[in-house]
């Protein structure tokens, strides 16, 4: 098992709460994590990413290589563009449809969804309204987690233990509501496949 | 053994408590911050009365775990690579006096620059110091080469230093740990004067630094860090140093690499593995995560000796990190890179919060500097330097810790007047403070904003140094109190703020204007904290 995933957002939108989630996820799994993240000047609303990779054979590179992520998941749409140099063909992007939109000369968010749509394997998701609608806006994060669980090879059962050992401390009421926020993402990428 | 996913300066944090150390000191600087963090909020190190402490800058961290050496306890300081620029004079003579306890420097060197102002490689101020660094190449070599450190340190009775780069400091990976040991007791150095630097002792201590310095490259041919590595094909030998022995391995799939490798963790260099391969291949490629100093090292100024490849011939870029990719160009392998970057996509720079006090200061200013011509700003390193950006556009210059004020004085000697300086509140009792003494003693014609956001902002909220004592300071240090302003930086204090920043730019000697509100990322975590404990 492989998996090179580049997790894109935009300082302060929690790339790295996915991160961790995923990351605890594969190492309870008895999975080798690698995980190179941005911290400093950038996180003031700039461009961010985080290089995951997981392996069932130990990894050498804190960096995935240009054309060989399995996945970008990115929390907003443009930024989700700005790696396609390390997609692999083959390989699956999804994204959040809000966007992040902190510069004069951010481009028309049509025109951004074309070019997401361009690649072949796509799933595009509005995970801020889907998380409002549940109730819980504040958790977008683990809708896009949720649709970008069926190409992670961790079950369903151990992203939802990883959610419930990372956000415990904070109660059951967030706990679930993050859970509910994964499945309905889940939901959706299982739609978006089947048609 | 516990296994525990840990970032690479986390994993230096966990193996410092581990290895019984008594104390750590650093000023906050990316990447290096989490370090000190990690001990701040570990439970098991407050147990053990491990001291963890922000210092005023990188200097009085370095002198302070010095002493703490001095008297017999394990100690390490921590700071970014250009934070030992600043730690320089007493690094350079904690080689010349030795250590007591184990005394363990680590710096963080920042390749690329993703938050810094340079890419300068920490291991050439450890050869220049003649004293042993160790350079590891992922979290746990980091993690196995703290407690090797200060055993290192005791047994040489020398100061170690520990380099990193960002993507390993930043970098999460499992690390298996070891059992803690105890810390030492109190013990002074059998020699009272090994400390006292005068001539006469400094000179023996240097020649005792000097024949040491054998014993420290066999040291580093037996102890595992570096390692000869057998390959068939000798058309080619390659040497690398950290990280980028990952990005060689990334680039075979079977992690077999038909050439012979030796891969370096540990300096000074062990020079049989060097010779070995350089006697068996036809020439050899030098990959350092970092500024060519191997590989200048091996060529020679003349290159007369063997044929070396690397950064300075163009084989591999001569600045910036490594990755995969250009290890894979440099090996002659086929270029991965996928789908360009749409058109489209637009450039996304950091900027300062929505909220954040700086913002309304720089307006203030860039108002109140309207009738000036332009260039006459000298700002500092913070986050208010993002002001350089658009909108704002408000400051002319940026170099290193505290020469926001020092840049004024200078310039108004030579006739700009008014010149404005602009510093945070931490970076001003980093190194602003004794520049403000020249300005007063000379009465230089200068005005200065000192931003008290009242933490240490770019690095993520640390404590400042100067809370609540910014005015005494400025006062104590000669400024006439009629010329110290505090202001309040909003949108409806505007206009008088554009009025008391133009009346100081008026007047003819130093003028200190203390804006001051809190920074808007502590402020709303603080909030949520309350929040959550009346719940």
């Amino acid at each position: 098992m492989k998996k090179d995933i580049i997790l894109a957002g935009v300082g302060g939108q929690g790339i790295l709460s996915i991160a961790a989630i995923i990351g605890t996820a594969a190492v309870s799994s008895g999975i080798y994590v690698k995980q190179a993240e941005v911290h400093g000047m950038s996180q003031r609303g700039g461009d961010v990413q985080s290089n995951l990779r997981l392996s069932s054979a130990p990894i050498a590179s804190d960096l995935i290589p240009f054309g060989k992520a399995d996945m970008i998941i990115s929390v907003e749409p443009m930024e989700s563009l700005r790696y396609l140099p390390y997609l692999s063909p083959e390989a699956w992007l999804i994204t959040n449809t809000t966007p992040f939109i902190n510069i004069p000369n951010y481009p028309e968010v049509e025109n951004v969804m074309a070019e997401v749509r361009k690649v072949k394997n796509h799933i595009v998701l509005d995970a801020d309204q889907m998380a409002t609608e549940a109730g819980s806006a504040r958790s977008a994060n683990m809708v896009i987690l949720g649709a970008a669980s069926p190409f992670l090879d961790i079950a369903m059962e151990v992203l939802e233990k990883a959610i419930r050992s990372t956000f415990g401390r904070k109660g059951e009421e967030v706990v679930n509501m993050n859970l509910n926020a994964l499945r309905i993402g889940r939901q959706l990428a299982d739609a978006q496949m089947t048609n | 053994m516990q296994k525990l996913v840990l970032l690479g300066d986390e994993a230096i944090a966990q193996a410092a408590i581990d290895a019984g150390i008594s104390g750590i000191y650093a000023y906050p600087g990316t990447p290096s911050t989490e370090i000190t963090e990690y001990i701040q909020h570990s439970k098991e190190a407050a147990a053990k009365g491990i001291r963890a402490c922000w210092t005023a800058n990188e200097k009085t961290a370095m002198e302070t775990a010095l002493g703490m050496s001095y008297a017999g306890k394990r100690t390490m300081v921590c700071m970014k690579h250009v934070g030992l620029n600043v730690a320089a004079d007493p690094f350079i003579n904690s080689a010349i006096t030795g250590a007591n306890g184990g005394l363990l420097i680590v710096s963080a060197d920042d390749p690329s620059m993703h938050s810094s102002q340079n890419e300068q490689d920490s291991r050439f101020y450890g050869k220049f110091a003649l004293v042993p660094i160790l350079e590891p190449s992922n979290q746990q070599e980091a993690y196995d080469m703290v407690r090797y450190g200060f055993d290192l340190s005791e047994h040489f009775r020398l100061p170690v230093m520990l380099r990193i780069t960002t993507r390993l400091a930043h970098s999460r990976s499992g690390v298996e740990t070891r059992p803690q040991r105890e810390q030492n007791a109190v013990s002074l150095p059998t020699n009272l004067r090994q400390f006292v630097l005068l001539p006469a002792i400094a000179r023996k201590q240097y020649k005792n630094l000097l024949s040491q310095q054998q014993a420290l490259i066999s040291e580093s041919e037996s102890t595992g860090f570096n390692i000869f590595i057998e390959g068939t094909d000798k058309s080619k030998g390659i040497i690398t140093t950290g990280l980028a022995y990952n990005y060689l391995m990334e680039n075979f799939a079977d992690r077999k690499v038909p050439y012979a490798i030796v891969k370096i963790g540990q300096y000074p260099l062990p020079i049989n593995m060097i010779e070995k391969l350089a006697n068996e291949c036809d020439e050899i490629l030098v990959m350092e995560e970092g500024m060519p100093l191997v590989e200048e090292h091996l060529a020679g100024l003349l290159h007369r000796g063997i044929k070396v490849r690397g950064r300075l011939d163009g084989t591999l870029p001569r600045d910036g990190e490594l990755n995969p990719n250009i290890v894979a160009v440099a090996l002659g392998f086929a270029d991965t890179r996928g789908e360009e970057i749409p058109a489209i996509v637009a450039s996304r720079p950091p900027s300062l919060c929505v909220g954040c006090p700086h913002t309304d200061s720089y307006i203030a200013l860039n108002e109140a500097m309207e009738s000036y011509s332009k260039g006459r700003v000298f700002a500092d390193i913070g986050c208010y330097t993002l002001a350089a950006l658009p909108p704002l556009q408000s400051i002319n210059s940026c170099v290193d810790m505290g020469a926001s004020i020092t840049m004024a004085k200078g310039a108004a000697d030579a006739g700009l007047v008014p010149a404005v300086a602009v510093i945070g509140d931490s970076t001003f009792t980093h190194s602003g403070m004794t520049g403000l003494l020249d300005a007063v003693i000379h009465k230089a014609p200068i005005t200065v904003l000192i931003l008290d956001n009242s933490t240490t902002g770019m690095t993520g909220g640390q404590s400042s140094e100067a809370f609540g004592r910014l005015k005494d300071i400025v006062t104590g240090l000669g400024v006439e109190p009629e010329h110290i302003r505090i202001l309040k930086p909003l949108r409806k204090n505007h206009a008088e703020n554009v009025q008391a920043i133009s009346e100081e730019l008026n007047y003819d000697g130093v003028s200190v204007i203390i804006p001051t509100r809190e920074c808007i990322q502590t402020l709303n975590k603080r909030l949520r904290e309350k929040f959550k404990n009346k719940k």
